[in-house]
């Protein structure tokens, strides 16, 4: 029997959402297990939200509380998870893959010498151990790796659990104690808004976005083109706008905007998670790209396979022969 | 300043991979590799840091014969000395098996700094510079946007991207750990001049026996992690794909989209 905890990542408006989707990660590894899953909420303050949970199906939920935890500090949470998992000894331990659980649990593992799994996308029991199944060669590839030692830890990607499959049931909140100083290992300025944001892609009916294999700041010409052709706005991935081609505020994915538009065009973009992301949630897909074992074109309703320089042409030609029929 | 920079060589974006016939990886022989992205902006973040401060920048890279090809090429653009982990001993390692050897390597020598990428282009672990940290009980930071070395050298102000389009400024005593994201600066060429003096610089191999360690601390016999098996993605619901003429593919397309998606 395997004893799951789920670290569930706090923000100031309630349970992180990435956190409810592991949480339904726990319940399901849970049930495929033969094990019970608790949730394990941290901060100075936090019975607010650990009754949040309180219709979960859970074992538990654990509270971990400590005026250091107020803000987060690597320092300080991975003394206080290091400690309560010592003490606890759970066999799996879960976290939302978020960018602050990245940048502590990779030292948490290191910490306490165990196994980290990260970005996990699905998993699976065999013969009593879990097989994990996460994105390599930026989601090109998926591998299925096995864990040693215990306890292991592994985060959860965004979108691969829905927290709408949760199981319903009541779950009693406690407090865990431990007993170690918690030093924070950086001292917090503040937070600012990264420049940019005027260019509001979510607001727009239509979006063509131009990834790393467009070729160049120069050989943009045809993204606008079709853009225009479509009546649509331009976004782009990240690399474009890393590489200076496209201001910061056209970034679509994790680390960018959000969007849900009616189109989706997307050109010579691969479709790395943290694209996807900021995407998927477009009505209608369509991907040109010329490898077609290319990621995006798992989340896409249509694709060319092709030289976007030779397919982009061709469709803004094709729009124009059939407009207004 | 003297500052270590730990560069990985990946895959090229652009190589078309095909799987391995034990499944267990890619197929590496006709690859064209190159310096993982992130850590090509580290690279850079160090080389503008010691050319401000003075100093020298030592890159390290883990890997095979092909990655001196990388050290070669960081060489070139401005480092002075590069460490190459070179024992197939280290190969095959988890996050915290490279972070060992890696560690092991910079302690060797004094470092008020150390760099690294984010993420690599290949197992994507996002972990190696955090364990890299711990080893060496140095404070750290992920996925940094903005890094300014204070006066006196003490300590470093870091902008750390967030979710949703904020960053967070922290300061971080020093010496310490800092994972460079994609976009922090814009990364520079090589000079001919730089080319040819990297040339005569040095690139020192060394064995985990060199670090004190043992070959069952470090690579695939200390990982913790055993890949079962790498493979292609089912595609999700599947798109339908045309392939071919580019003028038949995009009309067909345009009259999927005005008469089946009804979106234009
Ligand atoms: C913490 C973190 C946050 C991130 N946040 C974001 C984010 O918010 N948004 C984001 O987009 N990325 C983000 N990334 C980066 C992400 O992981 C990928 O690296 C990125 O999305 C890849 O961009 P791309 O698809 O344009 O480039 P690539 O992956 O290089 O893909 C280029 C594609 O173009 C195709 N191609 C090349 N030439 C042609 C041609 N002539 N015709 C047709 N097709 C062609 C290739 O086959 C390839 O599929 C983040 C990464 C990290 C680590």
């Amino acid at each position: 029997m395997s004893k799951i905890w789920v670290v569930a990542q706090t923000r100031a408006d309630g349970i992180h959402p990435m956190a409810l989707e592991t949480l339904v990660a726990g319940q399901e590894l849970a049930a495929a297990s033969g094990g019970t899953v608790d949730a394990l909420v941290m901060g100075d303050s936090v019975s607010a939200r650990a009754a949040e949970l309180a219709s979960w199906e859970l074992g538990s939920v654990q509270t971990l509380e400590a005026p250091a935890l107020a803000a987060y500090t690597p320092g300080a949470y991975v003394a206080a998870l290091a400690a309560a998992i010592r003490a606890n000894a759970p066999d799996i331990v879960l976290f939302p893959h978020t960018y602050q659980t990245v940048d502590h649990v990779p030292r948490l593992a290191q910490a306490l010498g165990a196994a980290l799994v990260p970005e996990v996308v699905s998993f699976e029991v065999r013969d009593g151990a879990v097989i994990w199944r996460r994105p390599v060669l930026g989601g090109k590839l998926q591998a299925d790796v096995r864990a040693k030692g215990s306890p292991i830890l592994a985060s959860v990607q965004a979108g691969a659990f829905s927290a709408s499959d949760r199981r319903q049931g009541t779950a009693q909140v406690s407090a865990l104690s431990i007993d170690v100083e918690l030093e924070a290992d950086r001292e917090i300025l503040g937070v600012e808004e990264v420049a940019g944001e005027h260019i509001d892609l979510s607001a727009a009916d239509r979006v063509v976005a131009a990834g790393r294999g467009v070729g160049g700041e120069d050989k943009l010409g045809v993204v606008h083109d079709l853009a225009k052709a479509l009546k649509a706005e331009v976004g782009a991935s990240r690399p474009v706008i890393d590489s200076g081609w496209l201001p910061r505020d056209c970034q679509i994915g994790s680390s960018g905007q959000t969007i849900s538009p009616k189109l989706y065009f997307g050109v010579g973009i691969s479709g790395a998670i943290q694209h996807l992301v900021g995407m998927k949630g477009s009505q209608v897909i369509v991907a040109v790209n010329k490898d077609k074992s290319a990621p995006i074109f798992g989340v896409a309703d249509y694709g060319i396979v092709g030289d976007l320089h030779e397919v982009i042409p061709a469709v803004i030609q094709a729009l124009e022969e059939t407009e207004g029929d | 300043m003297k500052i270590a920079v730990c560069m990985k060589q990946v895959p090229d974006t652009e190589a078309s991979l095909r799987v391995r016939k034990d499944s267990l990886w890619i197929d590496e022989e006709e690859l064209t590799f190159v310096i993982n992205e992130s850590d090509g902006y580290a690279l850079e973040e160090a080389l503008t840091i010691a050319e401000k401060t003075g100093g020298e920048v030592v890159v390290f890279s883990l890997g095979g014969e092909r990655v001196r090809e990388a050290l070669r090429k960081a060489l070139a653009l401005g480092a002075a000395r590069a460490v190459h982990l070179a024992d197939p001993a280290f190969e095959g390692g988890d996050a915290l098996a490279t972070g060992r050897a890696l560690a092991a390597a910079i302690q060797a020598q004094q470092f008020d700094l150390v760099l690294t990428g984010s993420q690599s282009g290949d197992a994507g672990f996002s972990s190696t510079g955090s364990v890299i940290a711990g080893f060496l009980g140095w404070p750290h930071a992920w996925l940094v946007m903005g890094l300014e070395v204070e006066d006196g050298k003490k300590a470093a102000k870091v902008t750390r991207e967030m979710e949703s389009g904020v960053n967070e400024i922290v300061r971080l005593a020093l010496p310490a750990v800092i994972e460079v994201q994609a976009g922090i600066n814009s990364p520079r060429y090589a000079s001919l001049k730089g080319i040819m003096q990297a040339k005569r610089k040095e690139i020192a191999a060394v064995t985990p026996a060199d670090l004190g360690l043992g070959a069952e601390e470090v690579g695939a016999a200390a990982s913790l992690l055993e890949t079962l098996a790498v493979f292609f993605p089912e595609s999700g619901k599947g798109a339908e794909i045309f392939e071919g003429d580019p003028a038949d593919c995009a009309r067909q397309l345009v009259e999927k989209l005005r008469k089946e998606a009804r979106v234009l």
